[in-house]
């Protein structure tokens, strides 16, 4: 029993990047960008999240920096799809490289000005990063360490998807989101902005994606810099779109259950099951594939990608 | 021909949107005419020296000369026969590798696993390698071959079987499939094919003598498959009948099934070919640079190769020019490290700068500004060059 509620929230903590990653590219699918560039937008405020709470300990600044640069990704990429539509496909793939990249070249370029070679967090701010212990509810028995003993990071990334599950589906400017993501030409004749509703939500999911990249450098990976700080992490999350069904609300439990498949070789025992670590190490993108074959078979009209998702709006073309 | 009778319309009822719309914007975007090789081919190269540009800023904005930097990039590359080698050694997989998407991409099928075909190319051939090494040298070195061009090929086949058949999105499942190699090989390397020898960190036994690649001036003999190999698609592409069923396909699957072409046989077919040809990256790679298989057998070559594919228009001949800008981009990066203790990591900043402004400028070959109001069309213009 107690092993079960380890793994549920070592789960949820693993899940946790995921989940940033995810609901921010389906702000940007609805908005009718399949944006490729997750994997680099989380790397970019991977590194400037670390580099802000690096330098000033303070985590409000490593938030809104990571979120920042996260949205600085996504400006490259709205400027170059919506404004000179040039292909989604090539430019998010163009994005993660870059963003990749820069993020390594940045950190290497600090590591360099350390006397110990290695960046690591101030202790304040590691502490808050920790486990909140909130007095009352994190001793309860079962409840307390499922609900009530997680960092920051994950009720933010909770509420963001709760607020967004509103934004996009009850919300007057989520109606105009999902209208351009639908058919962009009905909706700027109905005198929606189509550029401005794009290039907001663009940016908004490259923040979030940023968040993401924040958690995997400052959380995941104890407060110490490594490279290839995201791992991966932001190409699964483009699948958990798919998963998800395009909601926010949805996206949390597909982020917990990848992030359980992430974790499990450290629950499940030798003795009963003995499989080689690199099978569990690819069993996230092992899922992840046979979720993109199943979903592909099983194509619904309802819950699916909006139509103009990957095509670039020329105005003067209706 | 559309902009024309587009630019006739707004005349027309230029009046009347301006009566009805209280902020008219001074420019709008309106297709341009086709334009020339040779001016399309202008606007490239002023995108990559843009990007240049950009990089420099970017170095100096870290306080560092980029003057300097970007002739310590070219004389680490091509400053002496040692780096020449070195950079031509990096340039053997990308060019294959870049053919491989380049088929891909002109059929639109969004190969993104090209790093996983590299490496699973290199897993096949890497069996002969470490199991038939009493065969002759030729015949196991044809054999490596084959099998990494099979394994490439199967594991090109897997996404396109389910793209053909059920419309699974490629790109995505590729991207999986690259991962789920890269774990192959840590399974092969920490269990069956762990090197006995190694005392510490596990790895797999360095080839015999005769599973190894010659050399060729220098050089492991690579380059030579790669430059046949540039030849081959190139002739493939533009002169045989698949060729031509690739780009149909490629612009509409409608078209080619109304033209009676088996799309899902061609899909199935060009995948294979382009697996094949990553795998067989991957058994140059293995058999004649690393001489081992090492997890970095791709090495993220798969993904640099599609920034090269798009850079050189999908053309193969362009490819192996930009192949060769980007292996002096890496080995010079690389020298980086050593001389100023940067990251190599500068590679692929540049490389996402460059295809940032490449793209960004493809916008002009399409479209052109053209004033609101009082503006006289200025087709006649473009058309005079």
């Amino acid at each position: 029993m107690s092993t079960l509620i380890r793994l549920i929230s070592h789960s949820v903590l693993a899940g946790t990047p995921l989940l940033f990653g995810t609901l921010g590219e389906i702000v940007n699918e609805k908005a009718g960008h399949l944006n490729l560039g997750v994997e680099g937008m989380m790397a970019m405020g991977a590194c400037a999240g670390f580099m802000a709470g690096y330098l000033s300990g303070s985590l409000l600044l490593s938030l809104l920096f990571a979120f920042l640069a996260g949205a600085l990704g996504a400006l490259i990429y709205a400027l170059l799809t919506v404004t000179l539509m040039a292909d989604q496909n090539v430019t998010g793939l163009t994005l993660t490289i870059f963003g990749v990249g820069l993020s390594n070249f940045i950190g290497q370029y600090m590591l360099v000005n350390t006397a110990t070679n290695t960046l690591k967090l101030p202790e304040a701010l590691n502490n808050r990063l920790k486990a909140l212990s909130i007095p009352g509810l994190s001793q309860l028995p079962v409840a307390g360490s499922l609900l009530f003993s997680y960092d920051l990071f994950v009720y933010l990334s909770i509420a963001i998807a709760l607020l967004l599950g509103w934004y996009i589906n009850h919300s007057h400017s989520g109606r105009n989101l999902r209208a351009v993501g639908e058919n962009p030409a009905a909706a700027d004749a109905a005198g929606i902005h189509v550029t401005r509703v794009k290039y907001l939500n663009l940016l908004l999911g490259g923040g979030i994606c940023g968040l993401g990249g924040a958690y995997a450098a400052m959380v995941s990976n104890g407060g110490v810099w490594l490279s290839d700080t995201v791992g991966g992490r932001g190409w699964i999350a483009v699948a958990l779109v798919i998963f998800a069904a395009w909601n926010p609300v949805r996206a949390i439990l597909g982020a917990y259950v990848f992030g359980a498949f992430s974790v499990l070789k450290y629950y499940v025992p030798k003795s009963v099951l003995s499989l080689p670590n690199a099978f569990y190490d690819a069993l996230p993108f092992i899922v992840t594939a046979l979720v993109l074959v199943i979903s592909s078979i099983l194509q619904k009209r309802k819950n699916a990608q909006p139509a103009s998702v990957g095509l670039s709006y020329y105005r003067e073309e209706r | 021909m559309s902009a024309k009778r587009q630019e006739q319309g707004n005349r027309n009822d230029s009046g009347f949107s301006r009566a009805l719309l209280k902020r008219e914007p001074w420019l709008h975007i309106a297709k341009r005419p086709e334009m020339g090789k040779k001016r399309g081919g202008l606007l490239k190269m002023a995108s990559i020296l843009l990007a240049i540009a950009v990089g420099g800023l970017f170095m100096l904005a870290l306080g560092y000369n980029p003057l300097t930097l970007y002739m310590t990039i070219i004389n680490g590359a091509l400053g002496n026969a040692e780096s020449w080698r070195m950079t031509i050694r990096l340039m053997i997989p990308l060019v294959i590798s870049s053919l491989a998407v380049c088929l891909a991409f002109k059929m639109r099928f969004w190969n993104i696993g090209a790093e996983g075909q590299i490496i699973m190319g290199a897993v096949f051939a890497t069996y002969f390698a470490l199991y038939h090494t009493s065969w002759p040298r030729l015949p196991l070195l044809l054999v490596m071959f084959v099998a990494g061009a099979v394994g490439g090929a199967l594991w090109g086949l897997l996404p396109a079987f389910f793209k053909a058949r059920f419309n699974t999105n490629e790109t995505l499942f590729t991207l999986m499939l690259n991962y789920i190699a890269l774990n192959v090989i840590v399974y092969f390397r920490d269990g069956p094919w762990k090197d006995p020898g190694s005392s510490g960190f596990p790895k797999i036994a360095r080839f015999d003598k005769v599973a190894q690649l010659p050399k060729l001036a220098g050089v492991q003999i690579g380059w030579l498959i790669a430059l046949i190999l540039v030849v081959l698609v190139y002739v493939y592409l533009k002169y045989s009948k698949h060729g031509y069923e690739i780009k149909v396909v490629g612009a509409s699957q409608a078209t080619a099934r109304y033209a009676g072409m088996n799309v899902r046989r061609i899909i199935l077919r060009t995948m294979a070919i382009s697996g094949a040809l990553a795998g067989i990256a991957g058994m140059v790679q293995a058999s004649g640079s690393d001489m081992t298989l090492a997890e970095s057998v791709a090495g993220g070559v798969g993904f640099t190769a599609i920034i090269v594919a798009w850079l050189a228009n999908l053309n193969p001949f362009g490819i192996a020019l930009t192949a060769f800008f980007f292996s002096v981009l890496e080995k010079g990066s690389s020298v980086m490290r050593s001389s100023y203790n940067l990251s190599a990591e500068f590679a692929a900043v540049l490389q996402g700068i460059i295809l940032f402004c490449v793209l960004g400028g493809e916008f002009f070959l399409r479209y052109r500004l053209v004033r609101r109001s009082g503006s006289k069309p200025r087709e006649t213009q473009v058309r005079e060059v």
